[in-house]
């Protein structure tokens, strides 16, 4: 049997996907980016959970579900542990919960299984160039588009997430890039820029990692919404 | 035309039964709140006029105190705020907010209050209380050395035997749909009935209980005689139907000084009146918001001499003038109407305030609209308790209202003897330390030995544990049935129990506290290593943990279980005792805010928690430790068995912050009712709810002339923050702020 290993469930998310839901961060990633504020999710970790045994879990938070709401794996990257993913889903689609799926989408290479089982696909865009998707994930950007691509082709519903970091991506110019980027897709529900904060630092030095954004400080709320606000005027996506 | 003509049904026209004409007459109301208005400008007068004075009150603690005249239905001058813009009159004496002299409960209460705010008793008052026999002192005569003890040490807190137990209902809607005299007559045909069988003693008492109703009803009727009303017959209209049903209530908080006591079920009876006056075109809407406004103006200044003992206990000032509103009938159709948004509107329209303690019936088939003006008025106010009317109605029906915090009564036809609470986690030191109290000294229980194990092992400590719980159960047993036998005899509320039925279904309420602290404990001994440290009388003063163990609050079942076992064991211990008048044993996870009392007078518990820490409040799990989210909390406090064990209810707190909540209003709101929703399906029984953040309350609390009206909802009632000790307060902050996201 497939087990799976599980950083931590929250059992009331409610910022990650419509209405209430239950989060579950899955440990391991490939990616290194300079904003992570989960660092302890790098590795796989305990397989401390079967597909059955996470199922029982979220299947208890089920009566707050209603008609939005549901599970959302997260992580880590949550495409990594494919195959217990896919099990899981397979069980949550038999009782007709919704589920999300918050990637940056660079998993293993395959994911039409596990795309047809979610019903919502939240991607974290990190960079659009393969330059400063280096810069900042410390890996390339192909395989992410790949993802990107196959949830396009299969009409995948999606939110579209980026980070914003002071000095790096908080201007407008770069706005207007990732407008261009973001206006052939379709399916496109909704854009949230995510203000880049510090909050994760104290978790590096507990882990004795090294943080590469030490001199960069929390991104303005307001100047984040400022620039949320022309995205999704630009892009008619809200 | 009578004003019995206008109303449809017939049962209730001939026999005592409000549920009857209720059912017959009421208009379920499927809109949303659009149609509410806002103050006049009569209850704009009277409220600042109240708001002025209870600013003098918080300043003084006390307001005034009248010392000439000692309780009773009808021992006061008529007293007004501002009697030309009183659209409902009635104050407890011959002031707003001047308190009453009771010494029925016990005469040391009465003095060591007034000592407290340095007020004298007129000497004349004085003279006759060395005749007057108290509640307080036939219950020490017959207390027992071993209850004597169990109460000293804490094991046993807040009995009510020094002042009034409260938590009884009476029926006030009777007085506007029946009238008075409809009432005596009834008493008195009772009364009347030949006696054929032996004249044993229930039979004396009860003759003697009716006719202390029967003069109550007439002392009723001469108090309101006073205001210059004459209630002998039924309510003609809507303000009379207020009034008359708030001089019923009157009465009850002139002539007792129960711990709470509750307005009962009110929403839907009244509206009947509305509704019947707005179709006839005799009022408008804004008259009728002003009734309920200045009906619950009036509710909010209920008050009571009390010690700073007591203050200590239940904080605040809490009166529990618990308004159950909304709810669903037997028949499956909503009992909302339009008076269900009226009172709730009230917290805006005035202020959020504490009382009547807000008490929403909740049920999966309320309307979407109710249930989202419900969500908001929480989110706005924090004054707000949900209470699962699904998991009550089947069996209090569709006419039951709520006393204190979450005890369910049929409304004239139950009434219940409270038992305040034993300490779950005190018990559990007394398994370990051979009946010794860790805190005093001395052996309060006999027949234990001293657990001398190095680690300790869980099965030994269980069986121990469990074998206390029988301990505790017959000390508890025996002091409640001391405690209310002589309540009935020194301190009978006649006035409300006029207002029920004569015969009449008794609960013996019972409760705890300490749950998730014994809980915990138990766990941690279970699956990790617990190291008791013990000083030299063997006594265990402290605890090591080695490893980690699952806690309360997580919706882990290897813990939550032993949290229904405990209940279940207490629980059938309590049920196996004989009760004073047959009443029925149930019981409450509830502490108030006395969990920090309790806290402070326990000592170090094997769940790592240390000596004279608040526990969490009621059914809550313990500070901080259910760290899976707010549902994995829920869902452990939604395990615990209502119908079967607890069935005097289990109390959670639940705090959130606003933007934990949802992004903008409308989402928190539909959040909220998912919440509510996903709760009560799961057979909860109560939730209080708090949105608000934890830095406002830090402010608060150094800050206190900043936030006058905060209010917040701690285990069962909702207090004005500005009102708890400073170590309630810190309590309060120290709980678990679902924030996650």
């Amino acid at each position: 049997m497939v087990k799976g290993s599980i950083a931590q469930i929250e059992s009331m998310g409610l910022v990650d996907g419509p209405g209430i839901r239950t989060v579950v961060f899955l440990n391991g990633c490939k990616l290194r980016c300079m904003f992570c504020h989960n660092p302890e999710m790098f590795k796989l970790g305990e397989l401390n959970y079967t597909p059955g045994e996470l199922f029982n879990k979220i299947l208890r938070n089920k009566p707050y579900f209603k008609n939005n709401g549901g599970v959302t794996f997260s992580g880590g990257e949550p495409l990594l542990q494919y195959d217990f993913l896919v099990e899981t889903c397979k069980l949550l689609k038999k009782e007709n919960i919704n589920i999300a799926l918050d990637t940056a989408g660079v998993g293993n290479g395959n994911y039409d299984e596990i795309l047809k089982l979610v019903d919502l696909v939240i991607f974290d865009i990190k960079a659009i160039d393969d330059n400063s998707y280096k810069e900042i994930t410390a890996n390339n950007i192909n395989e992410s588009l790949k993802f990107l691509k196959r949830c396009q082709e299969l009409n995948k519903k999606m939110w579209l997430r980026q980070v914003i970091i002071p000095g790096i991506n908080d201007n407008e110019e770069y706005i207007n890039r990732l407008v261009e980027f973001i206006k052939p897709l379709k399916n496109i529900e909704k854009i949230e820029l995510l203000p880049y904060h510090t909050m994760a630092k104290e978790k590096y030095n507990k882990l004795n990692l090294p943080y590469k954004l030490k001199n960069t400080i929390d991104m303005n709320i307001d100047r984040c919404k400022e620039l949320e606000k022309l995205i999704r005027e630009k892009t008619h996506i809200y | 035309m009578h004003i019995w003509n206008k109303f449809k049904g017939e049962k209730w026209k001939n026999e005592v039964n409000v549920r009857d004409f209720i059912q017959s007459n009421y208009k379920f109301y499927d809109g949303d709140e659009t149609f509410l208005v806002g103050t006049t400008k009569k209850t704009d007068k009277v409220w600042s006029k109240c708001s002025e004075l209870l600013k003098e009150e918080l300043k003084k603690g006390v307001l005034d105190i009248d010392v000439n005249h000692i309780a009773g239905i009808n021992a006061y001058e008529a007293g007004y705020i501002d009697k030309e813009n009183e659209a409902i009159v009635g104050l407890q004496t011959d002031a707003p907010l001047k308190r009453i002299v009771n010494p029925y409960g016990g005469t040391r209460m009465v003095y060591s209050s007034l000592n407290a705010y340095n007020a004298k008793l007129n000497p004349e008052i004085e003279k006759i209380f060395p005749y007057i026999r108290t509640h307080n002192q036939g219950v020490f005569d017959a207390y027992t050395e071993e209850i004597r003890k169990a109460r000293h040490v804490g094991l046993l807190t807040g009995l009510p035997d020094a002042y009034g137990r409260g938590r009884i209902i009476g029926d006030y809607r009777r007085v506007a749909l029946y009238g008075i005299d409809y009432l005596m007559e009834q008493k008195k045909q009772e009364w009347d009935n030949p006696v054929t069988c032996d004249m044993s003693e229930d039979i004396i008492r009860r003759r003697e209980e009716s006719t202390k109703q029967y003069n109550a009803l007439k002392e009723i009727k001469d108090m309101a005689a006073t205001y210059g009303f004459d209630i002998s017959g039924p309510a003609q209209n809507s303000k009379e139907a207020v009034q008359w049903l708030y001089f019923g209530y009157l009465a009850a908080v002139k002539e007792n000084n129960g711990a709470a006591t509750g307005i009962g079920r009110v929403d839907t009876f009244l509206d009947i009146y509305f509704e019947q006056d707005l179709a006839e075109g005799n009022i408008t809407e804004a008259e009728v918001q002003e009734l309920i406004d200045q009906f619950i103006i009036k509710l909010r200044l209920v008050r009571h001499l009390r010690t700073p003992d007591y203050d200590e206990l239940f904080s605040g000032d809490p009166t529990w003038v618990t308004c159950a509103i909304a709810g669903v009938g037997e028949n499956g159709v909503p009992l909302i109407t339009k008076s269900s948004y009226r009172i709730l509107h009230t917290l805006k329209n005035l202020d959020p305030a504490p009382e009547p303690n807000m008490t929403v019936l909740w049920s999966q088939a309320l309307t979407e609209n109710f249930k989202k003006f419900c969500s908001q008025t929480s989110i706005e106010s924090d004054a707000v308790q949900y209470e699962n009317d699904d998991l009550m109605r089947p069996i209090y029906g569709d006419d039951y209202a709520i006393a204190c915090c979450v005890s369910a009564m049929r409304v004239g036809k139950d009434m219940q003897f409270f038992g305040a609470r034993c300490n779950l986690a005190k018990a559990l030191l007394y398994s370990l330390n051979g009946g010794i109290d860790e805190v005093k000294g001395g052996k309060i229980i006999n027949g234990f030995e001293k657990n001398t194990d190095e680690i300790l092992d869980y099965e030994t400590v269980k069986s121990e544990y469990f074998r206390m719980l029988e301990e505790v159960a017959r000390i508890y047993a025996s002091s409640m049935n001391i405690i209310h036998y002589m309540h009935d005899k020194y301190a009978y509320e006649a006035s409300q129990m006029a207002l029920h039925d004569t015969d009449i279904h008794r609960y013996m309420a019972y409760g705890v506290a300490g749950l998730s602290v014994a809980t915990d404990s138990l766990s941690a001994i279970k699956y990790a290593k617990v190291k008791p440290i013990r000083n030299e009388e063997e006594i265990a003063i402290d605890f090591e943990i080695e490893g980690d163990y699952p806690k309360y609050g997580n919706d882990d079942d290897r813990v939550d279980d032993i949290a229904k076992e405990i209940l279940s064991k207490l629980y059938s211990e309590l049920a196996k005792h004989k009760t004073y008048r047959e009443a029925e044993p149930t019981m409450s996870v509830l502490t108030i805010t006395s969990n920090v009392v309790y806290g402070s007078k326990t000592g170090s518990t094997p769940d790592g928690r240390k000596a004279g820490i608040a526990f969490a409040p009621g059914a809550n799990p313990m500070h901080g430790r259910d760290n899976s989210g707010a549902i994995a909390s829920l869902n452990s406090v939604a395990k615990l068995d209502y119908k079967n064990c607890c069935k005097d209810g289990i109390s959670n707190t639940f705090t959130i912050i606003p933007s934990a909540l949802g992004h903008s209003l409308e989402e928190q709101k539909t959040n909220l009712v998912s919440l509510l929703d996903g709760y009560f399906i799961q057979n909860a029984h109560h939730l209080n709810v708090n949105v608000l953040n934890r830095e406002m309350l830090e402010d608060a609390m150094e800050n206190p002339e900043k936030y006058p009206l905060l209010t917040i909802r701690v285990s069962g009632y909702s207090v004005r923050f500005n009102r708890l000790t400073r170590k309630q307060q810190e309590e309060v902050i120290s709980r678990t702020f679902h924030e996650k996201f």
